[in-house]
């Protein structure tokens, strides 16, 4: 394997964990779709303040994990981004209305009321997992696109990558994407469950919590089995040495077996998400069930990345001219700037110190109604 | 044709819609972030419980105006992808990794201690707490700094070379893209300028609380750190901006004759003070570009080369390639028309390439090479029709240059007498003016977002048609989309945004009302 083939591995590896991590911060996601069953001012006030101390990470997670995209791989950038237009478009409005809505939405003077932007924080709590589940499940079951380097040279149609005529409103509505979306809002849901009942010291949000948690987690677990087993059993496109690829049956199936270590790590990934799930709904003082869950999670959608891209598999199969799916060695950086951003990669761990200090003296105390009372500091 | 004109003027209204909500609200967060953690600085040096209340009140502020940059600014780093997906590929290689540095190193930086800096004041130590706030705001610096070298590269792209293997440019040099002379006076210049908009913003506030005659202690605390801010902003940000006139001189002559409205220019080139142009001026017409002008003689030689007898190009020669050096000998540049024939050679050649490169011949693809990187520098100009196409919108750049020069004047002037009141406020107690001088500072807030929106607005309406100066133009840099679906998506961000920037100035206002109506110290100390 060239240099240029391991910093490609590499950076797929960076963009597997940042999309692990966004997938466990989507618990922010999954809390706000939880204000629909809570009435009372004083209990949605804690969940929206518990959630509203990490949606900035959430957030920041997605942004860097799209500007990590365009930096290795710009061509799926170029391809997905701007072929999948609606879909990202969505995406996109679902976040920045979520953006404001902690903020604004206890502030006098906001104009449209508090209601108003918890109906906004509900939008992005449904709207933000699903549609990003989906969009990384076209990943998996593939996109209508075709790339054409060469028609940068055509004057009159100079762009290299076209995209179906309905631009991503087909692939929300594909329902083998959409089955990934559904199953990735339960997951969401059921890590803010775990979440709060971590993060929050108050007896009728525990219980109401670990209640929402045994039904979410109820949903999740089968979903997430048929997502699998849709995974395993659905062709992949691979490719060979020269770049000449093939749509491959059992292709994700294969590349498990191909990476038995893959393997291991999902399955060590699953029984920690079950763990934590399990031992939190069967002691009622047991709290920490979000660590093993979310570790889980990050380690389940890394396997799930590294067989969407290694063992010569394309991470974006076409649709419509399988010569066209991206690769991870077809739609790279170049090994220089691979090479730079590979130096700034090592400040990451760095980053992630950091911030699990600040989430550590943030939340060593947990949140409690007599805390937001005392406080102008609040949502 | 005509859909895809559309489509491009559609993508360029939504990015444009964009980064002007997404600048209305950024530099209020550089500046007041530094003002914020200067305040900071000043409780745990005093202790004092005053300064404690006055810090708390800014970075209320602070932290609704963060919110709304925050969602502006997710759509901007996107709509690279989703509008101009063509741009992505061809210049992704360079212009990606300041935006994943910036992700990486400064959003996490940012949002990571805000959540410190406004829910930490009793979760951590007074020390971590100013480590915050100094990191939130050093980290909206850094941020600000990745975007402005990638900003700058689209204006300058250097150190890169285009590989004609992968239709692409890409980076060979990291240290000239973050720190060509173009990013580096960018980067001084706006974030210095978002210093002086944070002192007027905290001028005008302070105004407004004077004339109410509400918490006059803590305005005349706030002043002191705004107004110093304020002047160090103004003052460097004249400094930087000369240096930004000397670059865009150097590297974008189109956009210096444009910002002056200069079609033929002259050796001891004056400078135009203030002028009207002739609306229906069009280059070659012979006709007067100004209606009226006041000028200053050898002004814009000197602004632009720091030699009063300097040959300054106008839009006119530089689309012949005409200019002279001291002594009156023309310097032979390239024409327009040439560069549009040798942009149409090296399509032909990169033809050439890629036939060679599916038959696997390597000499002729290494010698093809060589020829389309001599020549790449022309690259985008095979994609124009006529050579008048490359002349950005005169009038626009002009005006807004001219305002935004205007106003950074008065803004100096402002400032300083801002802070002289601050060292002598016996004057301006006294003084029967004294409300119009507040009402002034009032006015003067939107004046300066006026002035910062115009810099931006010279900046990139200066440089078009380009997308990347040179090498790629506009209309071939869009995503393969319908001009409906951007209409649409354009209408939806219109309202979207407006909505939310009504909200975002009703609180503002809202909050600055109800917390001066408070004694500030005691309802401190009550908590």
């Amino acid at each position: 394997m060239t240099t240029y083939n391991l910093l490609q591995n590499y950076w797929w590896l960076i963009m597997s964990v940042l999309g692990a991590l966004l997938v466990f911060l989507l618990m922010v996601q999954g809390g706000q779709s939880m204000l629909i069953h809570y009435g009372k001012p004083d209990k949605r006030a804690l969940l929206i303040n518990s959630m509203g101390r990490k949606w900035e990470l959430t957030y920041t997670t997605l942004v860097t994990f799209g500007g990590a995209f365009f930096a290795s791989f710009p061509l799926f950038y170029s391809t997905s981004f701007g072929g999948a237009y609606w879909l990202w478009m969505l995406i996109l409005f679902s976040f920045v209305i979520q953006a404001i809505s902690y903020e604004y939405r206890s502030k006098p003077g906001n104009i449209y009321g508090s209601r108003f932007y918890d109906t906004l924080l509900l939008i992005n709590g449904i709207v933000g997992p699903v549609l990003l589940g989906v969009a990384v499940a076209t990943m998996f079951f593939g996109a209508e696109f075709t790339v054409t380097k060469n028609n940068i040279l055509n004057v009159q149609a100079a762009t290299i990558s076209q995209w179906g005529p309905r631009h991503g409103i087909e692939a929300i509505f594909c329902w083998k994407n959409l089955l990934f979306g559904v199953m990735v809002f339960f997951l969401a849901r059921t890590l803010a469950s775990l979440y709060f009942i971590n993060n929050i010291d108050d007896e009728e949000v525990n219980a109401s919590q670990r209640h929402l948690l045994l039904v979410n987690a109820g949903v999740f677990v089968p979903l997430f089995i048929a997502v699998v087993v849709v995974i395993l059993t659905s062709p992949g496109v691979g490719y060979d040495d020269g770049g000449n690829m093939e749509w491959v049956a059992y292709k994700y199936l294969k590349n498990f077996v191909a990476m038995w270590w893959a393997l291991v790590i999902l399955l060590m990934g699953v029984v920690m998400v079950l763990f934590g799930i399990g031992k939190t709904l069967m002691k009622g003082d047991y709290k920490q069930g979000i660590w093993p869950a979310g570790i889980g999670t990050v380690l389940v959608v890394m396997t799930l990345f590294w067989v969407m891209g290694y063992n010569n598999t394309a991470y974006l199969p076409s649709l419509l001219d399988v010569q066209s799916s991206l690769t991870l060695r077809n739609s790279s950086s170049s090994e220089f700037t691979l090479t730079v951003m590979s130096v700034v990669s090592i400040l990451v761990p760095f980053v992630l110190a950091y911030i699990a200090y600040c989430w550590y003296k943030m939340d060593h105390r947990k949140l409690t109604s007599d805390e937001l009372d005392h406080t102008d500091e609040k949502y | 044709m005509e859909e895809l004109i559309n489509v491009v003027d559609w993508s360029r209204a939504q990015f444009a819609l964009t980064a002007i909500y997404h600048w209305l609200f950024v530099p209020l967060t550089l500046g007041l972030g530094i003002i914020v953690a200067v305040m900071e600085t000043i409780y745990l040096k005093t202790k004092s419980e005053k300064w404690l209340a006055t810090t708390k009140f800014w970075m209320t502020i602070f932290g609704v105006n963060f919110a709304i940059g925050v969602a502006t600014g997710i759509i901007l780093e996107f709509e690279f992808g989703t509008n101009w997906s063509n741009y992505s590929w061809f210049v992704g290689d360079i212009f990606g990794a300041p935006l994943a540095v910036e992700g990486i190193l400064a959003f996490f930086m940012e949002s990571t201690f805000i959540a410190v800096m406004f829910f930490g004041w009793k979760k951590v130590s007074p020390k971590f707490h100013l480590a915050a706030t100094w990191l939130t705001a050093i980290g909206a610096s850094l941020s600000a700094l990745w975007i402005l070298v990638a900003n700058a590269w689209m204006q300058y792209p250097t150190g890169c070379e285009f590989n004609p293997a992968t239709m692409r440019n890409e980076m060979t040099s990291f240290a000239a893209v973050a720190l060509s002379p173009m990013a580096m006076s960018k980067f001084f210049h706006t974030v210095l300028s978002a210093w002086t908009l944070g002192g007027v913003f905290v001028c005008g506030v302070c105004g407004w609380m004077m004339l109410k005659k509400r918490n006059l202690d803590h305005c005349w605390r706030s002043l002191k750190v705004g107004a110093w801010v304020g002047v160090i902003g103004i003052v460097l940000t004249m400094i930087t901006g000369d240096t930004s006139a000397v670059t865009v001189a150097k590297y974008q002559p189109m956009k210096l004759a444009a910002m002056e409205g200069l079609y033929k220019g002259n050796h001891e080139q004056a400078i135009v003070a203030f002028g009207i142009l002739n609306p229906s001026k069009q280059a070659f017409d012979d006709q007067d570009p100004y209606l009226f002008d006041i000028s200053i003689p050898y002004g814009l030689s000197f602004l632009a080369t720091h030699d009063f007898k300097a040959f300054v190009p106008g839009i006119e020669d530089i689309i012949n390639g005409v200019s002279y050096d001291n002594e009156g000998n023309e310097i032979n540049t390239v024409s327009y028309a040439e560069r549009m024939e040798r942009g149409k050679q090296l399509q032909e050649m990169l033809s050439q390439y890629s036939a060679a490169m599916n038959s696997g011949n390597t000499m002729l693809q290494d010698s093809l090479k060589n020829v389309i990187n001599a020549d790449f520098k022309h690259f985008g100009y095979a994609y124009l029709d006529k050579p008048e196409e490359a002349i950005p919108n005169v009038p626009l750049t002009f005006y807004t240059f001219h305002f935004m020069v205007t106003v950074g004047g008065y803004l100096l002037v402002f400032l300083l007498l801002a802070l002289f009141f601050v060292y002598k406020p016996n004057i301006l107690n006294k003084a029967k003016w004294a409300k119009w001088w507040h009402i002034l500072a009032i006015i003067t807030i939107p004046l300066t977002y006026l002035c910062s929106a115009s810099g931006w607005i010279v900046a990139e309406v200066g440089r078009q048609p380009w997308t990347i100066q040179d090498l790629m133009p506009n209309k071939v840099a869009i995503s393969d989309l319908s001009a409906g679906y951007v209409q649409t998506t354009f209408w939806i961000f219109a309202v979207v945004f407006t909505a939310l920037l009504i909200a975002d100035i009703g609180i503002i206002c809202k909050q600055i009302s109800k917390k001066s109506q408070t004694d500030l110290e005691i309802d401190n100390e009550k908590k």
